[in-house]
């Protein structure tokens, strides 16, 4: 394998193992003596907990122990962390490890069951009897906004914050402007659903005092550090250890889940290794949703479709609680903007409780949101004004000169929003010839003449990729001449041991075969913040590189040494330190590693060599390690960006409508997208592709059926519709642009997020256009939207207006439509327009 | 509080024979536990993921004397006397990877990993019946397996590649005999 595989799609080292089943997840931990925790869950949306009556449970025999709140003290009874606190969260509320006296979500845990395995710990778990005192819950964003029930008596209005960010005067510019559009735009609430729900694996040394955690996470080091803080442990008592892990997409970044406190909790006090892995159910019913979301746009623009001003409301629902505070719509009212600077530009987000399952990031995490508001908008301008929707957006894109772009807003990272680098028009052209834009009105023809309905829609983005505040790498060359490398984050199968490898592989110039990495483990390194954000690759990769530059500098310097030239006369090729140019003087870096450690034993023959007596002639002046060196060949070094790098793309899709079944088929699928430089081709379009899957699913498939007392009518793979193989394009066409980043070593920027942040825009903008008929609300099932059709067909009744508002070309879809969810009271999605 | 006396669970436990990857293996088990659990639990074969537990994901998908079977719904009692395939068992006897595994790693088939082994076996068992599939065939034969990472694209393009490569294998194993 050659040394210079940054870049090649070369395949993945991590797969010959996952495909024999020698991969290793939390689950996989364990043997006979092994205790099974499982867990009571509320079946209330809100109620009063009177009384937990255990008895019952503990007689089971193969029962070990049954844990409620009272069992619980000091740090580990309060409330858990909020994570991420904000100026504008003025009312934070988080859970607690157990429930105490309340429970606000159905699937809040309320009892732990220790027992000998987890049939018998569920067996007991269903034995323990909890007295309720049912409250009214509040469910769905227009009854949490409406505030006549409140989720918690001293939070007013079920608020937790309210914040307005800004540039310009964009109520000025809006009333000025010389067209005027108003929307409100619908998102329902999705889940990351990873096929690995979460797990975690206890285990306590009495003799050493020291806890290993295993657990399916997004951040090792963050677990570690809440898990000593509420176990009342020191930070070196604790070790995390992510293993394998079966997907993340988001719902593992959170920490510490309930369970990443009771398990090693109950381990400690029992001296036997606890696990518990997270059943199905569960996962919908206790990790986290996200997406639900209602944006109300007001967006003034002049004759070419400029933006002239935005502005921007939504009601973000957080569920019960919100432990990592603000990010989800952070995201949404900033990067929500995409590829354009409106003239003027004001958002104001509310953020509000519901008696639901916790709402955090999920892949796009709040952008798909925002990015559906803008898209759509800029596709109603188009039509507004009988003008081409990429026009339009032409109209209005950054151009490649702008850069950087300061918005003078706040991202989510507590940084301002401030794009390094992009190309949009050129993102745009690429899109144009990829899909085939401009042959699309013959395709429409053509499939016209057949009774056939087609539709193309398209959705742009730009995505805040690889936020701080850091992240580190360790790399060593081993005297076998193996280079092992090290980084703090976790990897749920971005492929990371193969994009790291091929980093060091290039940097340091050994072959690709030879680096190993490790991910996610503190035992091997300790200072790190995690993965999300689209952050693995720029943060941790860039970290490595610094680190792998550090070791080839000492290479070189070292063998310089030994070889009696310049360290600049000296290259490193697989894996071999020579004189430029002249193989025959060649010594392995694995040797470079033996003489790096000054040696009083030798254990080898390779070893002799850097022993007092073993080696060549010796300075006597100088010590063995000179001042300044230190032994070993190897290096650690960080990588902290002022400012996230800001990645872009483009997608496009055809859609086909069956004039009678309205069912949604997707023809072709198309996306550009530039996130600089690519380490590996094929691990960018697997994250594409896999991106693009959810957000069809969000688009046409996926929702949470809350009922209005509070229960999740579809928490299960029966009911709730995940795309199979057959919901997905048969393939997507893909086409990259390398604008790179000068922010980081690499030039690279993050892509994890890419595929899906887009999607439902593009998918509603060509159902729209297929159809003829507003597409408001997404996602939209056949039954809906044959709905909207039969609406459209007899308007006259349903037709709605705002006072004001000089007329409304179209029928409110919520008016017609029954509510995804039980949030109850109708939209009031209007369209209006008036003319200053 | 620790428990002391205790009611029994009524757990009934049988002596289960079965062949599991060609070798017999006895294990006593009570009778309600599922095949998926023994597997990783009792017989220490940990290759065979949960995602549901309840019969839609496909990934705990094993093979029951080459049908493919849903771990999760089927009591490990009930293969007394079955031959049961893992994806550990997948693997060539010479260590080598079988045509579907080596698909999937050739083509970028998984991401986590966590839906693969059900899906290798479940296309092991395909291009048995199916050496030549058509890419609808191919779509088709994973229709009912979910994967939450790889947007499926290069899961039908893999169950395609495993085909070439069983065909590729055959020749080069009647070349072999020839010469
Ligand atoms: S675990 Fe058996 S089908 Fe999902
Ligand atoms: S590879 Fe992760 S679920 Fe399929």
């Amino acid at each position: 394998m050659s040394t210079r595989s940054f870049g090649e799609p070369v395949k993945r080292v991590e797969d010959p193992r996952l495909v024999t089943g020698k991969g290793r997840y939390v689950d996989d931990i364990g043997d006979d003596r092994t205790l099974h925790a499982a867990f009571v869950r509320t079946p209330h949306a809100r109620a009063r907990i009177r009384d937990i009556d255990p008895y019952d449970a503990y007689e089971l025999e193969g029962v070990v122990a049954v844990y409620t709140w009272d069992d619980l003290s000091g740090p580990t009874a309060e409330p858990l962390p909020l994570l991420i606190p904000h100026p504008d969260l003025t009312h934070p509320r988080t859970g607690y490890a157990l429930a105490k006296d309340a429970v606000n979500h159905v699937g809040e845990a309320v009892a732990m069951v220790i027992a000998r395995d987890r049939y018998v710990a569920e067996d007991a778990a269903a034995l323990v009897k909890v007295d309720y005192e049912v409250l009214k819950p509040v469910v769905g964003l227009r009854k949490a906004a409406a505030a006549e029930e409140l989720v918690y008596d001293d939070i007013p209005g079920n608020a937790a914050a309210v914040s307005t960010q800004a540039y310009g005067d964009a109520a000025s510019a809006v009333a000025e402007a010389p067209h005027r559009l108003t929307f409100e735009w619908d998102i329902e609430r999705s889940a990351c659903m990873p096929m690995e729900g979460k797990g975690v694996h206890a285990r306590w040394d009495a003799h050493e005092e020291k806890l290993t955690l295993w657990t399916a996470t997004q951040t090792s080091t963050g677990v570690r550090g809440a898990v000593s803080a509420k176990l009342g442990l020191e930070l070196t008592q604790v070790d995390v250890v992510t293993p394998d892990v079966g997907g993340g997409f988001g719902v593992k970044i959170v920490h510490p889940w309930p369970e990443e406190i009771m398990v090693p909790w109950a381990a400690i006090r029992l001296g036997r290794d606890v696990k518990w892995t997270e059943d199905r159910r569960e996962h919908f019913v206790s990790s986290a949703h996200e997406r639900a979301q209602l944006l109300t746009v007001q967006v003034g623009f002049d004759d070419d479709g400029r933006v002239l001003g935005l502005e921007v409301d939504i009601l973000h629902d957080h569920g019960a609680y919100i432990p990592y505070g603000l990010i989800v719509p952070i995201n949404a009212s900033t990067q929500l903007l995409g590829p354009y600077r409106p003239g003027a530009y004001r958002v104001t987000f509310t953020s509000l409780y519901t008696n639901t399952v916790l709402v955090t990031p999920y892949r796009g995490a709040g952008r798909p949101q925002g990015v559906y508001a803008m898209e759509r908008t800029m596709d109603r301008i188009a039509q507004y004004l009988g003008k081409d929707r990429l026009d339009v957006r032409a109209a209005n894109f950054i151009q490649p000169e702008d850069f950087p772009v300061d918005f003078g807003l706040m991202f989510q990272d507590g940084r301002p929003l401030r794009y390094d680098s992009g190309n949009y028009p050129a993102l745009a052209e690429k899109l144009r010839t990829l899909v085939g834009w401009d042959e699309f009105e013959k395709i429409r023809a053509d499939a016209r003449a057949e009774g056939r309905q087609v539709g193309i829609g398209l959705g742009f983005y730009v995505e805040g990729t690889g936020p701080g505040p850091y992240e580190g790498g360790h790399v060593q060359v081993l005297t076998s001449g193996k280079v092992k490398v090290a980084t703090g984050i976790t990897s749920q199968g971005q492929g990371h041991q193969t994009a790291f490898a091929q980093i060091v592989a290039t940097e340091l110039g050994v072959p690709f075969s030879d680096v190993i990495v490790t991910t996610g483990d503190t035992r091997r390194f300790g200072y790190s913040v995690g993965t999300f954000a689209s952050r693995g690759a720029v943060m941790s990769g860039s970290a490595i590189a610094l680190a792998a530059r550090k070791v080839k500098e000492r290479t070189l310097r070292l063998a310089a040494d030994a070889l009696e030239a310049d360290p600049g006369d000296l290259e490193i090729v697989e894996g071999m330190v020579q004189v430029k140019g002249d193989p025959s003087t060649a010594v392995g870096i694995g040797t470079v590693a033996v003489l790096s450690n000054p040696l009083r034993y030798a254990f080898d023959e390779a070893s002799k060599a850097a022993t007092q007596f073993g080696g060549g002639p010796v300075d006597y002046a100088k010590p063995p390690v000179a001042p300044g060196e230190k032994p070993g060949l190897d290096e650690t070094d960080y990588y902290s960006p002022p400012y996230s790098t800001f990645a872009a793309g483009a997608h496009a899709v055809i859609v086909e409508t069956d004039p009678e079944t309205a069912e949604i088929s997707i023809l072709k699928y198309a996306v550009v997208h530039d996130c600089g430089k690519m380490i590996n081709p094929r691990i960018v379009e697997g994250q594409i592709h896999g991106g693009v899957a959810q957000g069809v699913g969000g688009a046409l498939y996926e929702i949470m059926a809350y009922d209005e007392a509070g229960q999740l009518a579809n928490a299960s793979f029966m009911d709730f519709l995940m795309p199979y193989a057959s919901e997905v394009p048969t393939s997507i066409d893909i086409d990259h642009l390398e604008t790179p980043s000068p922010l980081n070593p690499l030039g690279i920027k993050g892509a994890g997020e890419a595929g899906v942040i887009p999607t439902s825009a593009a998918i509603a903008a060509a159902i729209e256009d297929a159809e003829g008929i507003p597409i408001v609300r997404m996602p939209i099932s056949p039954s809906e939207l044959f709905d909207l059709r039969r609406a459209a067909a007899y308007p006259e009744p349903l037709v709605n207006t705002m006072p004001g508002t000089e007329s409304v070309r179209w029928v409110d879809p919520a008016s017609v439509l029954p509510e995804h969810s039980s949030a109850a009271t109708p939209a009031a999605s209007t369209e209006s327009e008036a003319r200053a | 509080m620790t428990s002391t006396d205790h009611t029994d669970v009524g757990e009934q436990h049988l002596e289960v024979r079965l062949r599991v990857n060609g070798m017999p293996r006895r294990v006593e088990l009570p009778v309600r536990r599922t095949l998926c659990d023994a597997l990783r639990q009792d017989l220490g074969l940990t290759g065979t993921h949960v995602g549901c537990e309840h019969g839609v994901c496909g990934a705990c998908t094993v093979l029951l004397d080459g049908e493919p079977v849903r771990s999760c719904l089927m009591l490990a009692v009930s293969a007394e006397d079955h031959d049961v395939t893992t994806v550990e068992g997948l693997t060539e006897p010479d260590g080598r990877l079988s045509p579907t595994q080596q698909a999937f790693v050739d083509c970028h088939g998984l991401q986590c990993g966590f839906c693969t082994p059900g899906f290798l076996t479940t296309v092991s068992a395909f291009i048995e019946e199916n050496p030549d599939p058509t890419p609808e065939e191919a779509r088709e034969a994973v229709g009912g397996n979910l994967c939450r990472c790889t947007g499926y694209q290069n899961i039908v393009a893999s169950v395609l590649r495993a085909a070439e490569i069983q065909k590729e294998r055959a020749t080069e194993s009647t070349e072999g005999s020839d010469a």
